[in-house]
């Protein structure tokens, strides 16, 4: 046959083709699961598959690829039809009838098996996966489907993605939906039963979520996700096949997801946009900014308390309308100073703002005030009850939502509280 | 004046309980229709139904005179803007170039002419500037405006549109009802599901008056008038509702 040729004669390669057939497939698969929340149903048919494999075992004694393929696949449709014949008949949601038929399958196969012990003796095999196991005539079978599966959903992308993402419209568009439906069980079925021996029953299902999982936290363009998705498949199945054949003791299932997981953990912490560090360094930053905008404000509001009538601030004083002590008032001002918005007296004891420094305060000042009496004038809010609000707002109201206050109210001078709204932009700008 | 849409004796049943009985309604050419009713009157089902979304039990649908299969093509659908998952990874360009994928049928890919039009339909509603966006990044008017772009870009001649105006604020409002406007001019008939009976007054020509049965349709000046506003707001009728819950439970 023609694909024997490309089926590497070592164990090894043989271990690492059936790694990066599993990876491709349940990855590219996989993509479509997540985003379709279909997470359980893709644990539920993996389980069901067991007595599929069972029956194979049973009745091909020598154990045909082909036989044990097209019985796990049967088992596993049959699998998810029950679940949503359950559905359909029944005020019974997903989750239970999930619940219900992958206890109920596995089970079955599970018993089945006990009963038939000598005859299918290679059964282990396929609840925990070994890769080390598979030989040439499983390799033919996986390429095939893999082949299959990647063909179809390359050639079937498109419909298969707006029916993902919007199902009515995809029925107004005249895309036949429930045929779209029943080849994705079937593929998705399919991927499940590829991944079988390499990685068991009991966790396939990782392999169909977890690669695919990391991918959807790094990207936010559908073809990434489906690359992506792919290629965490392909390595973790790789990284995982390879170090289970070569240290003893390490099963080539669980290896294989907890490779899987170490991808998604590094994603789930390190990814640029949607990751946990990104998410906690940009409220880091936010909260340093507001800190900084908060204390410019303050010396700007001794400034007007005194006139305007000299340029140094004390630190002292400072630190008094801070409610603070004055080495934290030092400290403060020590972040003022790296953004170039103070400079600093020569005796160290008084601050005095930058052309941007003033800008800034102004700024803040002015959006506080100008939220102020938004608040009061066009939202009917008391006087006294909006200054909390405008303490937050000030820090993000964006330069056209200013413009289209002071329109709103007509360039005010005067806050509700009668004290002037300063004007940043007759601030000179900083000479280059 | 020919008929865009004309249902006949449409029923749908949610688990054998009616939700909408028998409809019979005839839209032509170029109105612009709001369908009012309070919550729970089968609007979007409506709507549905007739798209095929939600099975009918019965009673047919025609589409510029044809059975809706045969013009699937020349009807655009709006679906309510909560029915998706806007975390979904598609930018705003890719949700308006779905609006030509019918015309592709299953297998051939978008060219030049789609992208086209799938800019000019994005133009159209102001959201060209977004288009390489995340569609999860974009405010609830933004959104609700990607889903009509999407929709113009099918270039249909009849359109059915899900609440289109909720949780938008006045300035997509106000775009949104100019552009629906503008599609009348151009001879297009659109049906819009509108749970604001104030507005609706003044946004539509013609109103479908609903409430699990067709109340009234005709011009708003005969419609909008406080015996068939009450007849449609002023609860359900007892009887028929408390039937169809006993013959739900056989």
């Amino acid at each position: 046959m023609m694909l024997d040729l490309l089926i590497p004669s070592s164990g090894a390669g043989k271990a690492i083709l059936a790694a990066v057939l599993l990876g491709a497939g349940s990855g590219l698969l996989g993509s479509f699961v997540v985003l379709r929340r279909m997470a359980l149903m893709g644990d539920a048919i993996s389980h069901a598959v067991l007595p599929g494999v069972v029956a194979g075992l049973i009745y091909s004694p020598e154990r045909s690829p082909l036989v044990i393929f097209l019985c796990a696949v049967a088992a596993g449709l049959l699998g998810a039809g029950l679940v949503r014949a359950m559905m359909a008949t029944t005020r019974l949601k997903s989750d239970t009838a999930l619940g219900i038929v992958l206890a109920f399958f596995f089970a079955f196969g599970i018993m089945w098996q006990s009963r038939n012990q000598e005859s299918t003796a290679g059964v282990m095999n396929f609840l925990f996966g070994n890769i080390g196991a598979i030989n040439t005539a499983d390799l033919r079978m996986m390429m095939l489907a893999t082949g299959l599966l990647c063909i179809v959903v390359f050639v079937l992308k498109r419909p298969l993605l707006v029916m993902s993402f919007d199902e009515g419209f995809s029925r107004g568009l005249g895309y036949p939906v429930r045929f779209l439906n029943a080849v994705f069980y079937f593929l998705l079925t399919f991927s499940v039963v590829v991944g079988l021996q390499a990685v068991g029953v009991v966790l396939v299902s990782a392999m169909l979520i977890t690669p695919a999982a990391s991918a959807y936290l790094l990207t936010d363009r559908f073809g990434k996700m489906l690359v992506l998705s792919m290629a965490f498949g392909v390595f973790s199945g790789v990284v995982g096949g390879l170090v289970s054949a070569s240290v003893n003791g390490m099963p080539t299932g669980p290896v294989i997801t907890l490779a899987a997981t170490l991808v998604f953990a590094l994603t789930y912490f390190l990814a640029p946009q949607h990751g946990v560090l990104a998410k906690v360094l940009r409220r880091g930053r936010r909260r340093r900014r507001v800190y900084r905008e908060n204390t410019l404000k303050a010396i700007y509001q001794i400034q007007e308390a005194s006139g305007f009538s000299h340029e140094d601030v004390d630190l002292i004083d400072l630190a008094q309308k801070r409610r603070n002590t004055e080495d934290h008032a030092r400290k403060e001002c020590a972040a003022l100073l790296r953004h170039d918005f103070i400079e600093l007296s020569a005796d160290g004891q008084a601050v005095r703002l930058t052309t941007s420094g003033w800008r800034r305060a102004m700024e803040m000042v002015r959006n506080h005030r100008l939220w102020e009496l938004y608040l009061t004038n066009e939202a009917n809010y008391a006087d006294d009850h909006v200054h909390e609000d405008a303490e937050k707002i000030e820090h993000i109201l964006g330069a056209n939502t200013v413009k289209q206050l002071e329109q709103d109210l007509d360039f005010p001078e005067l806050d509700p509280h009668g004290k002037p709204i300063p004007q940043p932009q007759l601030v000179a700008s900083p000479i280059v | 004046m020919a008929t865009a849409l004309e249902t006949h004796d449409l029923t749908v049943t949610y688990h054998k309980r009616p939700v909408l009985y028998g409809i019979d309604v005839a839209v032509p050419e170029g109105s612009l229709v709001g369908i009012v009713g309070p919550n729970g009157a089968g609007k979007s089902t409506l709507i549905k139904s007739i798209m095929g979304v939600v099975p009918s039990s019965g009673g047919w649908v025609k589409v510029f005179g044809k059975p809706l299969k045969e013009n699937l093509h020349r009807v655009g659908y709006v679906p309510q803007r909560e029915s998706v998952d806007w975390d979904f990874p598609v930018t705003v360009m890719d949700v308006a170039l779905m609006g030509t994928y019918g015309r592709l049928g299953l297998f051939r890919r978008p060219g030049k002419a789609e992208k086209l039009k799938a800019k000019e339909a994005l133009e159209k509603v102001g959201m060209l500037p977004y288009s390489n966006r995340q569609i999860g990044n974009l405010s609830g008017g933004q959104q609700q405006r990607v889903f009509l772009a999407r929709a113009l870009a099918q270039d249909s001649d009849l359109y059915l549109m899900d609440e289109p105006f909720a949780g938008v604020d006045a300035a997509t409002e106000a775009a949104i009802i100019e552009l629906l406007k503008e599609m009348r001019e151009r001879g297009k008939t659109v049906l819009v599901v509108h749970h604001d009976l104030q507005s609706a007054s003044e946004y539509f020509d013609k109103l479908l008056l609903l409430n699990m049965r067709l109340v009234a349709f005709g011009d708003v000046k005969e419609v909008f008038t406080p015996e068939l506003l009450q007849k449609t707001y002023g609860g359900r009728l007892t009887i028929l509702s408390e039937v169809a819950d006993r013959a739900a439970k056989l």
